[in-house]
């Protein structure tokens, strides 16, 4: 008997090491040219700045200081740094607005594709899709075409005689977040409807069989039917948003900086790579908060519909 | 009330559904009408013209980053749908092991990371191998792009595989197939739409791919996004308006063969 038992747990051991063996190939290509170089970010983000751009090793706090302090060059004290603040800021807020928008807009865009008839369903999900798949970067150069000084928008304005002059889009915060917010609508769709395709349409009749309104009916039965779904859509949003390069680059001009571009500026004029490393690190920890606040959503809510 | 109750309607969604759709495909159609604008300006129309396509399939730059991209994206899909493949044959159909989770924790790392930390943290980590190596050729690209493109073909092949039940290749091992005559004959080819799925997105993918290349590629190395961008950047021409459609061309085969395939399976 012992034999046999034996034999079972061999053959489970080496079933195990075929699997350890299978996935090496696609463990070791992450951890080289994606996870791994993440540490050496961390301890370059200890390190001294060299004068032509990389590091000297010798440690120094200073990076981390400097991701929020301005040290004065004359009496070496410490001031809040103004312009560092307010690109955290901006970029935060407009990662939030971007979310709190493509959700406004995408959720209702998800009931209806839900509550379509099977056919059509999937053509409004293949209609989706593409733009979804579309390279950002051409979706974003066409938000550019539609709203520069001679795009369609202004274009028509003028010519309706509703505006004298064409409206400064571009190049402010607010073409940054319409072209984050036309980008990456499409996330915010796709996992919404996920959720929303599984929605068993007998409990909205039930709600309004005792008397709901629609509203009621909405907040009280779809919504908390679909949060799983809406809070995915969120991260999706949010993560890519507080990181963006490509939006703000083209629709930012120079002076809008987002996180990204700022990281960016260290690594080239600025020549304090501890500093962007720095940078780095501290956008990684607000999208690691984001994913946490999401893991921990989202396995209560699994409880409690389980 | 006559009309019987309509119990999905909601006030007002389906117009803001309309909204989206039609704001989602409104500058991408404005983007290809300007494409065929004979004028040089890109603020009015002058008469339908094939010119733009035609000197950007004379230019030797594009022309050379279309290429390069290709040729990145390829060798990239390629190996990171068989390493997806390998690593998802480990991790489906098992009773939990240790180190099961850590592996899908793994795979899809470079999901959870925003591309510009990747792209920092990569630009340093190559440039201490270039100065250590002397090698500064397309390999670091290659790597990068592989790496990214791993969880995104991994994610079909193992939906696929998680719908297989192991009957058939347990019935083929009965039958004395080797372990090995048993993947080349029942699992492979059963599994082979994932892979394909896998395939397509993993090059998409990488052919989208700005940030990360921005950051990765020495001098001399644009990608057709990167140089784009370039572009972008210094003044908007005609040009890219054509470039730009054919992209979208490619991009809408590529997401129409592979939304097929993977509707299939239901």
């Amino acid at each position: 008997m012992a034999s046999a038992e034996e034999v079972a747990k061999e053959a489970e051991r080496r079933d195990i090491r075929m699997r350890w063996l299978l996935s090496a190939p696609a463990l070791l290509v992450i951890f080289f040219a994606a996870t791994g170089p993440l540490l050496i970010v961390l301890v370059y983000s200890f390190l001294t700045p060299g004068p032509y751009g990389d590091v000297r090793w010798q440690f120094s706090p200073e990076a981390w200081i400097a991701v929020f302090m301005e040290r004065d060059i004359f009496d070496d004290t410490l001031s809040l740094a103004a312009a560092h603040v307010t690109i955290f800021w901006r970029s935060i807020k407009l990662a939030i607005i971007t979310t709190i928008a493509t959700l406004a807009l995408g959720f209702p865009t998800a009931y209806f594709m839900a509550t379509r008839s099977e056919k059509t369903r999937d053509l409004w999900l293949f209609l989706i899709t593409i733009p979804f798949w579309t390279n950002l970067l051409i979706r974003t150069f066409a938000v550019l075409q539609i709203i520069r000084n001679e795009g369609l928008i202004n274009t028509v304005l003028l010519k309706l005689g509703i505006i004298s002059a064409p409206i400064q889009i571009l190049f402010t915060d607010t073409a940054i977040l319409v072209g984050m917010a036309y980008v990456y609508l499409p996330l915010m769709v796709l996992p919404i409807y996920a959720s929303m395709e599984k929605l068993d349409f007998r409990l909205v009749e039930a709600g309004y069989d005792l008397y709901a309104t629609r509203f009621q009916v909405l907040r009280r039965i779809i919504f908390p039917l679909v949060k799983p779904g809406v809070i995915a859509g969120s991260i999706l949003v949010f993560i890519p948003a507080l990181g963006a390069y490509v939006t703000p680059s083209v629709l930012g001009g120079g002076k809008n900086m987002m996180l990204s571009n700022l990281i960016e500026l260290q690594f080239g004029q600025g020549r304090n790579w501890p500093l962007g490393s720095a940078l780095s690190i501290a956008v990684m920890v607000i999208v690691m908060v984001a994913l946490l606040a999401y893991v921990r959503n989202a396995g209560r809510s699994e409880v409690r519909h389980g | 009330m006559a009309r019987s109750f309509a119990i999905k309607h909601q006030p007002g969604f389906t117009a803001i559904a309309a909204t989206c759709f039609l704001v989602l495909y409104l500058p991408i159609v404005v983007l290809v009408v300007y494409a065929f604008n004979a004028a040089t300006s890109t603020s009015e129309w002058g008469g339908f013209s094939l010119k733009w396509f035609q000197s950007a399939s004379q230019n030797s730059q594009v022309i050379d980053a279309t290429l390069r991209s290709f040729q990145i994206g390829a060798i990239a899909a390629i190996l990171a749908t068989i390493f997806a493949t390998m690593a998802a044959l480990a991790t489906t159909r098992t009773a939990p092991y240790r180190g099961l989770t850590f592996k899908y924790a793994a795979i899809n790392q470079p999901l959870m990371v925003p591309e510009i930390v990747t792209g920092v943290a990569l630009l340093i980590f190559f440039s201490r191998i270039k100065i250590f190596t002397g090698y500064s050729g397309l390999g670091y690209l290659i790597a990068a792009h592989t790496a990214f493109c791993i969880p995104f073909a991994y994610l079909p092949i193992r939906a696929r595989l998680e719908n297989m039940d192991l009957t058939l290749e347990r019935a083929a091992a009965d039958l004395y197939a080797t372990p090995w005559q048993t993947f080349r004959r029942i699992t492979l080819p059963l599994l082979w739409p994932g892979i394909l799925a896998g395939l397509m997105l993993a090059f998409v993918i990488s052919l989208d791919d700005v940030v990360i290349t921005e950051f990765v590629k020495s001098g001399g190395q644009d990608t057709l996004p990167t140089y784009m961008l370039g572009q972008i950047r210094r003044g908007v021409t005609p040009e890219i308006n054509a470039i730009s459609t054919v992209f979208l061309l490619l991009s809408v085969v590529i997401v129409t063969v592979f939304f097929f395939i993977s509707r299939k399976r239901d």
